[in-house]
């Protein structure tokens, strides 16, 4: 519709008036400002209600002028725009915050000591100590979570894509996707039951366990979705050709989606690096260094943060690096977010249409 | 299986084999590597029914020890004492938490997802379109601690200004009312729980609207509609199934949040009436919140509430699922 308006600048008797494009801006630092200005002068100290007002005065604004210039239904539309890019803003707000909240707190303490020492002989109220245990621990459990879940997270979905019919794959594929809302506390739970039961005490394996379990579905759904948009062409002159079903898989089928499954794997990856509850029940965190994930307490970089944050009776230092932690988690799951999406672009499967 | 089946006339391999041989090969998986390739990628797959199936009976395995021992009513009682001798505890409380938290959070995030879905999909410029899908995508890349860090830390010292407001204006309805206590409540926590779910949400409800017929709104159009009763009109009641299965996978995750509830509610065992007052407390947050110093009979009743919430978690998932699941079936052009 808009195109229309564009191309002809003519005024037309068949269109009704309309408000310039440039009007829903005006409402919009109008609005902003009348909002600063009650903020101000009602001694309202909280933003969110500055926002609130401005979102309110905006919606209010554009309806009267509207219905004035255009019409009921017009109003109507422009009062849905503007509420659904209310809604939008809303969303960002909260994501700019919080990002900008993690950046600015956490640079204070985040350097290479913080990233290169452990908290083993400073309380949790001192300044000084680091996450070298808590990186360590990390890495350890989600690497040994990310080598159970892969294998078996893509070979059920080969099941499913290249195999699988009736009763058990529907039901392989209907429990995967259940499998998906599991809370991440709930895997915890299940292999706490394990340990009790083998009357085991916390370590660093235990934790990936969990994360396995997690991680298996967002693997198998994400690796269905790649192994999907190979074209069957393809397996088709493999197999013409006389190569053997399990050939085709691993040398035609694989090898086109390998950008894809990757990519899932990594954002699975990044997925599980920030779950906290299955390592507090399991790993149980532990201020000293430990490399052996199969023996004793390991810490991990979120469960760093809860304990920081929780274990500290308020103490700056101890929020300090709990920010610094979630600065370098936040870095690290982005970081494989960006990566995981890169290889997503570039090797991204050529289905020839 | 299926598609080497199909290849019956494939030309047989150079070296002629004895006839049997070669018809065996026609049936496929005779060769040991394709039986072994089937074998694994099918065990793969009954592994993860056989964790599934695992999770329900070792829970329920330690969750009935737990419970039998149990002399309060477990699904009634408003206590949680595992420590007295006999044991009391009960998840009436934590079931109310645990249902206020999520209500409130689908009550802030499906509207605000579902406009940004429309916003993506109808209203944004094309070029902005991926950008901001992308933003949205990073909001559920965030974990969920870092989250509950800002929301205690961030989220909670600016809430004084809304619950004030709330208990002033609206607090002759009990729900708002407001005594006074840090912003650490039911309130926040939804608010919270309701930025974590929006994206999911938003991308469920963003692949719905992309789906709907390109027809449907030109023939709004064409009839003069504006781009809002387009919406009304043809796009809301196509995607409303849609629209009710991402809330319900929203649901899903809002149930099970732990961290974030964990670190900004300041829980106490009892059922407050008051969004804004702080106290009650959810499943999964009691959980982590009571685990460090349970004693192994303790850790059998958090087993017992955690069983629990994995069965409501399922059911709301299912549905969720079982939704989707259907839709795809009658609306055939998306395939």
């Amino acid at each position: 519709m808009s195109h229309a308006v564009i191309a002809d600048k003519r005024p037309s008797a068949l269109r009704g008036a309309r408000l310039p494009k440039w009007s829903s801006w005006a409402i919009a630092v109008g609005s902003v400002a009348i909002a600063v200005a009650i903020g101000l002068g009602a001694g309202l100290d909280s933003r969110i209600q500055w926002g609130l007002i401005a979102a309110i005065l905006f919606i209010l604004g554009t309806y009267g002028i509207a219905a004035r210039v255009e019409g009921r239904r017009q109003a109507k539309d422009r009062i849905a725009t503007s509420l659904v890019w209310v809604a939008f803003l809303l969303a960002v707000v909260p994501l700019v915050s919080l990002i900008w909240a993690t950046v600015q707190r956490g640079v204070k303490v985040l350097d290479v000591y913080f990233l290169t020492h452990s908290m083993g002989v400073v309380a949790d109220s001192e300044p000084g100590g680091g996450i070298y245990h808590a990186i360590l621990g990390s890495l350890e459990q989600v690497g040994l979570a990310t080598v159970i879940a892969a294998p078996i997270g893509v070979l059920t979905a080969i099941y499913l894509v290249e195999y699988g019919r009736g009763n058990l794959a529907r039901s392989v594929t209907f429990f995967v996707d259940v499998m998906t809302g599991i809370p991440s506390i709930v895997a915890g739970l299940f292999i706490l039951s394990l340990m009790l039961m083998f009357d085991m005490q916390p370590f660093g394996f235990a934790g990936s366990l969990a994360l396995a379990i997690l991680m298996m579905p967002v693997v198998v759904r994400s690796t269905e979705e790649m192994l999907k948009l190979v074209p069957n062409e393809l397996r088709e002159a493999s197999l013409a050709l006389g190569v053997p079903k399990w050939r085709t898989i691993m040398k035609v089928v694989l090898p086109t989606s390998i950008g894809g499954i990757t990519t899932g794997i990594m954002l699975s990856v990044a997925r599980i690096a920030g779950e906290t509850a299955p390592v507090l029940l399991l790993v149980f965190g532990n201020p000293f260094i430990n490399a052996n994930p199969f023996e004793g307490a390991q810490a991990s970089l979120p469960l760093y943060i809860y304990q920081q944050y929780a274990n500290s009776a308020g103490s700056t230092a101890a929020y300090d690096r709990a920010w610094a932690a979630s600065l370098t988690l936040i870095a690290f799951v982005m970081i494989l977010n960006l990566v995981a999406r890169g290889i997503a672009r570039w090797k991204a499967p050529k289905t020839g249409r | 299986m299926d598609i080497s089946t199909q290849n019956t006339q494939a030309p047989p391999p150079t070296t002629q084999p004895p006839v049997a041989e070669q018809k065996r090969a026609a049936r496929g998986a005779t060769r040991p590597g394709d039986r072994i390739f089937l074998g694994l990628s099918r065990g793969s797959g009954i592994f993860l029914l056989v964790i599934m199936a695992a999770i329900a009976v070792f829970l329920a395995y330690r969750a009935s020890l737990a419970i039998s021992k149990d002399e309060g009513n477990f699904l009634t009682a408003f206590e949680w004492n595992t420590n007295l001798n006999p044991p009391v505890f009960g998840i009436a409380v934590l079931a109310f938490g645990t249902v206020v938290s999520s209500i409130v959070a689908m009550a802030i995030a499906v509207p605000i997802a579902v406009a940004i879905a429309l916003f993506l999909t109808h209203y944004a410029p094309r070029k902005l379109s991926g950008p901001i899908a992308y933003v949205i995508d990073l909001l559920a890349a965030v974990p969920s601690i870092v989250y509950g860090l800002w929301g205690a830390l961030i989220l909670v010292p600016n809430m004084n200004g809304l619950f004030g407001w709330l208990n002033e204006y609206l607090g002759w309805t009990g729900i708002f009312s407001w005594e006074g206590g840090a912003p650490r409540s039911m309130l926040t926590v939804g608010i919270l729980l309701a930025i974590m779910i929006l994206p999911i949400i938003t991308n469920v409800s963003r692949e719905v609207f992309r789906q709907v017929p390109q027809m449907h709104e030109e023939a709004a159009l064409a009839l003069g509609a504006t781009r809002w009763e387009v919406i009304r009109m043809a796009v809301l009641p196509f995607g409303r199934s849609g629209v009710i299965s991402a809330s319900m996978l929203g649901l899903g995750r809002a149930l099970g949040e732990t961290m974030a509830v964990a670190t900004v509610l300041s829980p106490t065992f009892d059922i407050q009436a008051s969004l804004l007052d702080p106290g009650g407390g959810t499943f999964a947050q009691n959980i982590a919140s009571k685990f460090g110093e349970a004693t192994e009979f303790g850790r059998d009743a958090l087993i017992a509430s955690g069983l629990v919430l994995f069965v409501i978690t399922l059911l709301v998932n299912g549905a969720a699922r079982a939704i989707i699941a259907r839709r795809k079936e009658y609306s055939g052009a998306n395939a």
